[in-house]
Parts: structure tokens; sequence; C-alpha cells
């Protein structure tokens, strides 16, 4: 029964490390689609975390720190946008000066603000989500195997979190089924066939990478509102890179993303559940093995070794309209 | 707007990035204005800390010393049409290598401990470029994703072989011993006063030597060598390449090893240079602004290293900035280079194109 209560911990926690994952993963999975490779998730939710925790502490209001998170995040990336489509510049570039500007600013910003070596201050109450507890989750909690699955991973989660589960299925549901998700991923295979169709190439593309915005404007909230209570200096900490990672390994698909994101949230939780643990027969596990593996599996899975990812077509190319 | 943007060569290699590093610089300082410190102060004090004194310029080297390592790293790539962002990583495993020859070999002299320790950097660092590279080759996963991988993985390698393996008991955090006096790279106070010169004491060594070295290797390399000649054919044109019977595969690889054992020298600097131990997060983000230095460099190894004292200016003059003003802290830095990025680099255009059309109109009303 101790054996079975430690799964359903680390399944809370791997879901809980699982969401802003969710969130860059589906970011990318947007702007990627539409043709515009996007490495700068990580500084889009760096921005959003800052202007989210910032927000919500002047406020005392956890909704309008959302805002200001997305606004920032999509302030970033129309930048990216406007470098990228617009400018027809470099989008790796472009995405590393991103993620630099991201770092830079809110560490230089919040240390100016504060005063606390770049971190805001601590939130509570309102300024965060705090966990939604379904009805009735700490009576079925007493109930056996299924009561636990229920009050601790269906039920206990922050908003945002459900918020993670309706962002997947609308991603998946608006790019598969309408006509503008049609779109935006034959923008990304053959700009020029939409072009001819008499559809904007750049105003698609430009929709994309602020949808793109948006959901990094999630993510980074969640880090700062939900998991964390406020901003600390450079709290992504390579999760953007993960959720690249995530999107490669779900090839570039809503529903996979979300699988693969919380498998790796699921590995995050395991390596800290396993910290000094020795497993019998085994020994210690290192830690640092198991947080190498998001990575590890990205790079086999992309050297074709299991499977293939292969990218949009068009990703990382900028269009150009014929004269 | 199709229609490529055409300058005269010196504009192009002088004068845009030249502006696009001032606008870089006038975005900067609103952004200090905007968080209520003088900018032209912020500017004086700057450059006060990084050339006021015999010591702080010393610094300021020390830091360009880094940059022009990285920066010629991601240089070359550019050459060959890759992008590798890996610097961060190929620096580490550049520093584990130096680490386990000299925690192996310091017993022995100098000159044999010295030049080993230094091919254990660059080997170990054109190692975690050319997998990269051999990945794109033969299994068609392209550098840029797989480098950013790369990072990762150097980075807990590292944690884990420092915190299991090669690090020393005992200590707070994790690092190895302290090298003996063999493998320490002199400091240039020290060599010059060999000599009876006498400069003031910074961490400024040897290493700038073989960075300068290194800048001289990549010119002759990539403007007066048959292989120089075949990676910027790849660059250019790789169908070009292809026909002139060039291999591209071959081209990325040794051009992936070439800029990955460059950023791997980032180690000597660092490691042999200045810590004589092994240390976390010791690369500490030199691997990423040494795309700003290339960007802003042109890519041309005369360009990387004004670029790597500007830089280094940054630094330096950063760290004195902050002492002075506390609110400006070095993020500061950070948050420039990613403006030089944006605006040497992606926003390259919105210069280039206002610069070429004075030029044009000018050079019609002359005519």
């Amino acid at each position: 029964m101790e054996i079975y209560s430690t799964l359903i911990a680390i399944l809370e926690s791997g879901m809980r490390l699982s969401v802003p994952l969710v969130f860059a993963c589906l970011a990318g999975l947007w702007s990627e689609r539409s043709g515009v490779v996007d490495i700068g998730l990580e500084g889009k939710m760096l921005v959003a975390a800052f202007a989210s925790a910032a927000a919500a502490g002047a406020t005392n209001n956890a909704l309008i720190g959302l805002g200001a998170g997305i606004i920032a995040s999509i302030g970033f990336a129309l930048i990216h946008g406007f470098a990228a489509i617009s400018q027809r510049g470099n989008q790796i570039v472009s995405g590393v000066a991103i993620n630099m500007l991201a770092a830079g600013l809110t560490a230089l910003v919040g240390n100016a603000w504060y005063a606390q070596g770049g971190r805001t201050p601590p939130l509570e109450g309102n300024a965060r989500f705090q966990p939604l507890t379904w009805p009735g989750a700490e009576t079925i909690d007493q109930i056996p195997l299924i009561g636990p699955v229920y009050a601790h991973l269906i039920s206990g989660h922050s908003t945002l979190a459900y918020c993670a589960l309706v962002a997947t299925l609308l991603s998946g549901f608006v790019l598969r089924r309408t006509r503008f998700g049609l779109r935006i991923r034959a923008v990304g295979e053959n700009p020029a066939a939409v072009d001819t169709a008499g559809v904007s190439v750049t105003r698609l593309r430009y929709f994309a990478v602020i949808i793109a915005g948006v959901l990094c404007g999630f993510a980074g909230s969640y880090l700062a509102l939900g998991q964390a209570a406020g901003f600390l200096t450079n709290m992504t900490a390579g999760k953007g890179f993960i959720a690249l990672a995530a999107l490669i390994f779900a090839k570039w698909r809503a529903w996979p993303a979300l699988w693969t994101c919380f498998l790796f949230g699921l590995l995050d939780a395991v390596a800290i559940r396993l910290q000094g643990v020795m497993v019998p027969g085994i020994g210690q596990i290192p830690v640092q093995a198991i947080q190498a593996l998001p990575y590890l599996m990205t790079v086999i899975l992309l050297a074709g070794f299991i499977g293939k990812a292969i990218p949009p077509k068009a990703s990382g190319l900028p269009y150009v309209k014929e004269r | 707007m199709s229609t490529p943007i055409e300058l005269p060569k010196w504009a192009d290699v002088s004068l845009v990035p030249i502006l696009a590093v001032i606008v870089a610089f006038l975005v900067a300082g609103l952004v200090v204005l905007g968080i209520g410190e003088n900018p032209v102060k912020a500017t004086l004090l700057l450059l006060k800390g990084a050339l006021g004194s015999g010591e702080g310029i010393g610094y300021t080297l020390y830091y360009a010393t880094n940059f022009i390592f990285t920066g010629l790293a991601v240089a070359i790539a550019f050459h060959a049409g890759l992008f590798n962002i890996g610097g961060e990583g190929q620096a580490t495993m550049g520093g584990l290598g130096a680490a386990l020859i000299c925690l192996r070999f310091d017993f022995l002299p100098w000159y044999i401990v010295l030049p080993l320790a230094i091919l254990g950097a660059m080997a170990m660092g054109a190692l975690w470029a050319f997998i990269p590279g051999y990945l794109q080759v033969k299994r068609g996963s392209h550098v840029v994703i797989t480098t950013i991988m790369f990072n990762f993985l150097a980075a807990t390698l590292v944690v884990y072989l420092l915190v299991n393996v090669i690090g020393k008991p005992g200590l707070m955090s994790p690092e190895t011993r302290t090298f003996a006096a063999s493998a320490h790279l002199p400091y240039l106070h020290e060599a010059l006063a060999y000599f009876g010169i006498i400069i003031p004491k910074s961490p400024l060594n040897l290493s700038l030597a073989l960075a300068l070295l290194a800048s001289a290797f990549v010119w002759v390399l990539l403007w007066h060598t048959k292989l120089g000649y075949a990676i910027r054919t790849v660059g250019h044109s790789p169908t070009a390449a292809t026909y002139a019977g060039i291999s591209i595969g071959r081209i990325t690889l040794i051009t992936m090893a070439i800029s990955g054992a460059l950023a791997g020298l980032l180690a000597v600097n660092e490691i042999l240079g200045v810590q004589g131990r092994l240390l976390l997060e010791f690369s500490s983000g030199y691997g990423f602004i040494g795309i700003a230095v290339a960007l802003m460099g042109r890519a041309h190894p005369v360009g990387i290293v004004l670029a790597s004292i500007l830089f280094g200016m940054l630094y330096q003059g950063g760290t004195e900035l902050s002492f002075e003003i506390p609110r400006v802290t070095r993020d500061m830095i950070v948050a420039i280079s990613g403006l030089v990025i944006l605006f040497a680099g992606a926003l390259d255009g919105l210069i280039r194109r206002p610069v070429a059309g004075l030029f044009s109109r000018f050079l019609k009303s002359g005519v």
C-alpha cells in the first residue's frame, strides 16, 4: 500500500511538473506548424513568469497576473515574428536573441524593482492559482485504490493545469479539423501553395506566432503563480528546451505532445524522488542520468534510431513572394 | 524588398555592424532609463571600469579571450552554413578534457602537462561538436537541435562526474582538487615579470596569445587553404560544392570538429589559466555570447577580435558598474548581448536596407 501511495505521489508531481512543458510544447507546435522555428520558448516563458509575478503581486489578483504574463509573452513573440516573418531574418538567431534578452531583462528589472537579487516578493492567497479541490475529494480519498486516483490525480491541481488539457484539446482539434488549422499546417509545408490560393502567408504566420505567445504566457504564469510563489531568476531552467525536445518527440502533433510532456515531467519527478535513495539490487541511481534522459531520447529519436521525426517542410524558411 | 541588398564592402563589414551595436546600446540605454538610472553616467562608469586602470584593461582582455574562442567557434561554422549553438557544452567538455589530463599527469613538468591539457580541451570540445555533425551527415538530424541537447548533456555529465567520480570529497560545491603548479598557464603579469616588465595583476594569462594565434589560424584556414575554400563553398552553395566534387558531409564533420575544438579552448583560459581546478558552470554563458560576437564581427577573425574586446569591456565595465550603481547588475550585459544578436543578426535587414537606400541615392546624385 505504501508503494501505491508513493506511485500516486510521483504521478501527481509528474503531472504538476509537466504542465508548463505542455503549454510551451503546444506553443512550439503552433509556431513550427506554421513554418516559424521557435527556440525562444524559454525566453517567452521567462518574461511571462516575471510579468505575471510582478502584476499579481501588485494587484493581488492571479488572473491579472496571467493577463500580464500573456501580454509580455506576446510582445516577445511579436519581436520574433517581426524578425522571422517580416524581416525574413534567421529564425534560430532571433530565438537565441529572445532567450538572452529575456534572461537579462527579467533579472535586471527584477533586481532594480524589488532589490531581492532578481526575485519578486513571495506571493500568497489570491495572487496565486490555488489547487482546485473537486467535490468529495477528501471522502473519496478513503476508498482504496480508486480513491487516491480521484483525490490526487484528477482533483487537486491548479486551474491552469486543467487549462493545459483544454489547450491540448483545442490545439489538436483546430489544427486537425478546421479550415484555419489546415491553412496553418499548409503554410508550414508549402507556403507558395497557400499564397496561390489567395491566403496571406504573413497573416497566418503572425497568427500562429501570437498563439505561441499566448501559450508561453500560460506556461510562464503557471511557473510563477502555480508551481512557485513568485518569480526567481532564470526559473525556467531549460524547460523551454525540454518542451522543444518533447515537440520533436511528439512529431509535431498535439496529443502526443501532451503524453511526451507528461513522460518528461514524470522523469523529472522520479529524479527528484530518487535523490539519494538506494534501489535494491541496483544501488544508487545517479539523478543526472534520469535528468539527461529527455535530451538523450530526443537526440536518439532525431537520429532516426527509433522511428523518424520529420519537421514541417517549410519550417525555418522565410517566405519570399514571387514578383 | 526581394532584391538583394547591395552595399559597398567596407560599409557591409564596418558600417552595418557598428550601426547595429549603436542601436542595441540605445535600446539598452532606454532600459537603464526605464529603471530610473542615468544611462550617460552608466556608460561613463562602464568605460572607466573597463579601461580606466591597468587592472581594468587586464580584466577586459581576459574576458575578451573567452569571447574570441567562442566567437571563432560560431564563425567558422557559419562559413560552412552550419549553426553551432553548442559552444556552451563544447566548452564544458573542453574543461573536462583539460581536467582529466591535469588530474592524471600534473606531476609531470609544465612543458608536457600544459600542451597535453590544451590538446585534451580541444579534443573533448571537438568530440562534442563532431557527434552532432556526424548525426546530421549520417542520420539527418539537424545540428541546431542536437547541439542544444548536447549542451544539457554536457552539463549533466560534468555534474555527475564531479559529484561521483572526479570531485574532491568534503567540499561544499562539486569541484576537483586544485591542480599542481605545473598545470597552471602563467598569468601575463607573471610572464612579463620574468622579463622584468611589471604590469598590474589580473587574471589575464597566456591564453590571450593562444586566442590571437587561433584567430590567425582561422583566417589562414578560411581564406588561404584549399580546405577553407571548400568550407566557404559549402556554406555559399551546397549545390555548387557538390558539382565541384566537394563532399559536403566531410566538410561538415571537419568544420564542426574545428568549431568544437575552438570552443573547447575556452577551458584553457578559465580552467588552466585562472581556476586551476574543474568546477561547475565555468562556461557561464560565454558560448552563447560567442554568437553575438560572431555576428558583430561579421564572422571574420579581425572583426571577432574587435567585437570580443568590446564584449570584454562590457563584462569588466559592467562588473565595476554594478558596484557603483547596484541597481544596474551584470544581467544588463546579457540583455545587451541579446540586443546585439537581434540587431546584428535577425533584424540585420532593418539596418542594412536604409543604409543601402542612402548609398544608392548618394551614388546616383554623385554621378
